[in-house]
């Protein structure tokens, strides 16, 4: 029998003609990254191929390493293997991967989404045979409402705050959901202060896109300056003596998870906004429709479940075990900041 | 509807007891008589009766979200509640209803008559209409109750709050029958009536567990040792020709115990009494599983009644004569309860004069002799021992230094995790419901024996739901079996043979006390360790 195209086998998803891995999860000699999130691109590889725009912030998180940077749809061949990233619309720099070798074209997602946020490239279609997708939401209960809306809520949220003199503070992880709230915060209604591990990052993406100013909270901060302002921080910063001292405050979290009401009370915060940077579950099907794959590969989040409805619709569907961490919750972030959500 | 969805909004989006009052008085102040009434009604668990069954709501749930029922079920196992499923399956609507909350409760009491094409074109029609948090109240009062930590008492603040009502009166306003179709709030509230008075109860005098050695306390002839028994503490007020009877929840259970009326004839006016509701099967205490099937009736029928009736069993008199006597001594306040129960007993000859029961007072001479009594306590269906102070007055709440509560230590045993279930509530998308198993004779199989759901700190369920997500064995529906390998120390306080279990025996209350890390699952106990703890007696 002919091997296939990618297998998943012990350090991540390898292509044997390339000799090459995609988001591995033990360290190997080449490895393609899809984004920066911890699960997917991890420290220890000898070398690494992401897109440019990728490269200063998988440097932030993992220091110096070899890596070499593409463009979206520039093609570039390994062993007579041909690769390409396309925009994942997951975090700024996220790529899906496509993989060609005789006529034979897998498409892996990493992480995505497919509705347009502002700071990360739009989400592309890309037509493959095999489709290997995460489906962290792949549950009908997970329906996205447009941003626009999103953010009307969490800026009115704010403003209500304020006039009752509270601080507000607002969870997200530190790439990716912080820097797209930071986007769409109406800064006319006050200042925009953050935590350390959100400022680094910020700062590191602010050459990319035009962000509002921030503030960094330092010891000197006073916590009568914080009233009325809002304050991003990471989930882990949660119930933290950091946060205790800025009473009066209230905290609000933005995640996918917050569809949930249980999910909310589970964590004592006292407001959730539902903002996912996955696609939820019409924004998976669309996706995998417009990719026109019959074959599809779940590798993360309610696999099970989600390949069992792909077969009944007619998909070669199946789930295969990876390390990704499709299933962090409110309950995992405390030791996976820099996770997704 | 619209105030209503949004009171259950805010009540939800607190755990903040203060901030639930403010919630609900605010309520109270705004919304329409007919609606108050209404809540008031939900809220004491007063819904009229399940127009629909679950069974068809879930199909046409799916049906309308255009996806397969078991990718419907799959979800409300996954979300864990089902009104809260429907919500967020079905096609997304923003409209807001005009309609007010009583209308549509007394449209389900009209609904449940019609047939199934009716009620599912009212029910759909509604969901097309509804935006979603009014849609999930709408399914909500459909389906069952709130779970959203609020508490008849709860309740009773805020409405007294809102209309500067004494807390008591109204919760003796809202006891007994009433019917929120038919009542205004004007008669239900707002009306004085003289009687409301008398059923005011005292707060209770409460004990803390002892942690130190009991000798420790002085010399033993200074306390008076009781049974501390296992059901539901009680005050039981008899004023101008009525019986009231308060839990200790400080709600009226009075309509629960038609067992006390007697009580009226055989009890002078101007009495009260402080005790234990105790269940009384087969003319001897019995556990408080049996007393289980008469807690949450609201009505109870003849064979309950006759299978599983009540006593109380007395500790203590409150008022006497008319007269709050709460600041006597406990020996004093003993001697005219001793009194009571001697008129009692000689004018009471029927079969009934068991209903009404005096606390023994076991004498002892030693530190050592309690001990010892104490260590029986399980043979008789008591959890321990009371150690009261012979000159201690009655205090209110819980206080330290004159009452004692000397409980028996719980049974402990170690057992394997086996199977586990996403929790409900605040814990859904968790896996914090776990059943665990015990060795059978042979040490080759694990027989299951109890579920528990509490024990672990938060960062511990945390731990253990992640080590089941990599460890699953097999999925079935929401339950999941996972590799024996966890090893948990599970307390419990009664056990008993059972021929429901699979395993041949109950626990009573099991719950984790901890997680032993330290032990392999080859090292956790058998079936045979657990019979020898049954009580030989029993």
């Amino acid at each position: 029998m002919l091997t296939p195209l990618l297998v998943f086998n012990e350090n991540g998803i390898y292509c044997e003609a390339a000799d090459v891995y995609i988001d591995p999860w033990r360290p190997v000699n080449k490895a393609i990254i899809s984004h920066s999130h911890a699960d997917h691109s991890r420290w220890g590889h000898k070398q690494y191929i992401t897109h440019h725009t990728n490269i200063p912030i998988i440097k932030h998180r993992l220091g110096e390493i070899n890596v070499s940077g593409k463009s979206y749809d520039e093609t570039f061949t390994i062993n007579n293997v041909k690769f390409s990233l396309h925009p994942a619309g997951h975090i700024i720099g996220s790529s899906q991967i496509r993989v060609e070798h005789k006529g034979e074209v897998w498409v892996f997602t990493g992480d995505y989404k497919i509705e347009d946020d502002g700071i990360s490239q739009v989400f592309e279609p890309v037509k493959c045979h095999t489709f290997i997708t995460e489906c962290t939401f792949g549950l009908p209960p997970f329906k996205w409402e447009p941003q626009e809306l999103v953010f009307n809520n969490i800026n009115t949220w704010w403003d209500t705050n304020k006039s009752e003199g509270k601080t507000s503070v607002l969870f997200g992880y530190s790439l990716g959901k912080a820097q797209r709230l930071l986007k769409h915060l109406d800064s006319s209604i006050g200042k925009i202060y953050t935590h350390g591990a959100i400022e680094n990052m910020t700062e590191v993406i602010r050459p990319m896109i035009d962000l509002p100013d921030t503030t960094l909270i330092t010891k000197e901060t006073k916590k009568t300056d914080l009233l009325g302002h809002i304050v991003l921080a990471p989930p882990s910063a949660h119930g933290s003596t950091w946060i205790r001292k800025m009473v009066p405050y209230v905290t609000a979290s933005a995640s996918g998870w917050m569809t949930f009401r249980g999910a909310r009370r589970r964590r004592a915060i006292d407001k959730g906004f539902v903002l996912s940077d996955h696609c939820d579950w019409q924004g998976l099907l669309t996706a995998i429709k417009a990719t026109e794959a019959h074959k599809i590969i779940c590798t993360h989040g309610y696999t099970d479940i989600f390949s069992r409805y792909l077969r009944e619709q007619g998909y070669d569907a199946r789930t295969e075990k990876t390390q990704y961490e499709g299933e962090l919750t409110d309950s995992e972030v405390d030791k996976a900041d820099g996770g997704k959500s | 509807m619209k105030l209503f969805a949004e009171l259950i909004k805010t009540l939800d989006s607190t755990n903040k007891t203060n901030l639930k009052v403010e919630a609900l008085a605010s309520y109270f102040k705004k919304a329409e008589n007919v609606d108050k009434v209404w809540t008031i009604a939900i809220l004491s668990h007063r819904r009229p009766p399940r127009p629909i069954n679950t069974t068809v709501l879930r199909s046409w749930a799916a049906e309308l979200a255009n996806i397969p029922l078991w990718l419907f079920e799959e979800s409300y196992h996954i979300v864990g509640d089902l009104a809260e499923t429907i919500a967020l399956v079905v096609p997304a609507s923003n409209e807001s209803t005009q309609k007010p909350l009583s209308q549509f409760l007394k449209e389900f009491i009209t609904l449940k008559k019609k047939d199934d094409q009716e009620k599912k074109s009212y029910v759909l029609e509604n969901w097309s209409k509804l935006n979603y948090y009014e849609r999930f109240v709408f399914t909500k009062l459909i389906t069952g109750g709130f779970r959203i930590g609020v508490s008849q008492k709860l309740m009773t603040r805020a409405l007294s709050k809102a209309t500067e009502i004494d807390e008591d009166i109204l919760a003796y306003k809202l006891m007994g029958n009433w019917d929120p179709d038919t009542i205004t709030f004007e008669d239900l509230i707002l009306r004085e009536r003289p009687e409301d008075f008398l059923s005011k109860p005292y707060p209770f005098y409460l004990a803390y567990a002892i942690e130190e050695e009991v000798s420790g306390l002085g010399n033993v002839k200074e306390w008076s040792i009781e049974y501390k028994w296992d059901g539901i503490r009680a005050q039981v007020i008899i004023r101008n020709k009525e019986l009231f009877v308060w839990s200790r929840g400080e709600e009226l259970v009075t309509d629960k115990y038609p067992e006390f009326r007697q009580f009226v004839e055989e009890i002078p006016n101007g009495t009260v009494l402080d005790g234990e509701i105790l269940p009384f099967p087969e003319g001897a205490i019995g556990t408080f599983n049996d007393l289980q099937t008469r807690i949450g009736r609201k009505t109870i029928s003849k064979t309950l009644l006759a299978k599983t009736p009540v006593i109380l069993k007395v500790y203590d008199i409150l008022e006497w004569e008319e007269k709050d006597i709460r600041t006597s001594t406990y020996l004093e306040r003993r001697k005219i309860l001793e009194k009571l129960f001697l008129q009692y007993n000689n004018h009471n000859t029927g079969s009934n004069k068991n209903t009404l029961q005096l606390s023994e007072r076991i004498s002892l001479e030693t530190w050592k002799d309690v001990a010892e009594e104490r260590a029986k306590s399980r043979e008789i269906c008591s959890e321990g021992l009371m150690l009261k102070r012979n000159d201690a007055i009655y205090k209110v709440g819980r206080k330290k230094g004159d009452w004692w509560k000397w409980k028996v230590d719980p049974l402990t045993i170690d057992a394997v995790l086996t199977y586990a279930m996403r929790g409900h509530g605040r814990r859904s998308n968790l896996f914090t419901d776990y059943t665990f198993a015990l060795w059978n004779r042979e040490n080759t199989e694990l027989v299951t024996f109890a579920k528990a759901y509490s024990g672990l700190t938060d960062a511990e369920f945390k731990q253990v739901d992640s080590w089941i997500k990599k460890n699953t064995l097999e999925r079935f529906g929401p339950v999941r079996s996972v590799t024996p390998e966890l090893v948990f120390e599970i307390a419990f306080e009664g056990i008993a043979f059972s021929k429901r279990h699979k395993s041949g025996i109950a626990t009573r209350f099991p719950r984790i006390l901890r997680w032993r890390q330290d032990k392999k699952i080859e090292e956790a106990n058998t079936l045979e360790d657990l019979k020898a703890m049954i009580p030989s007696s029993k």
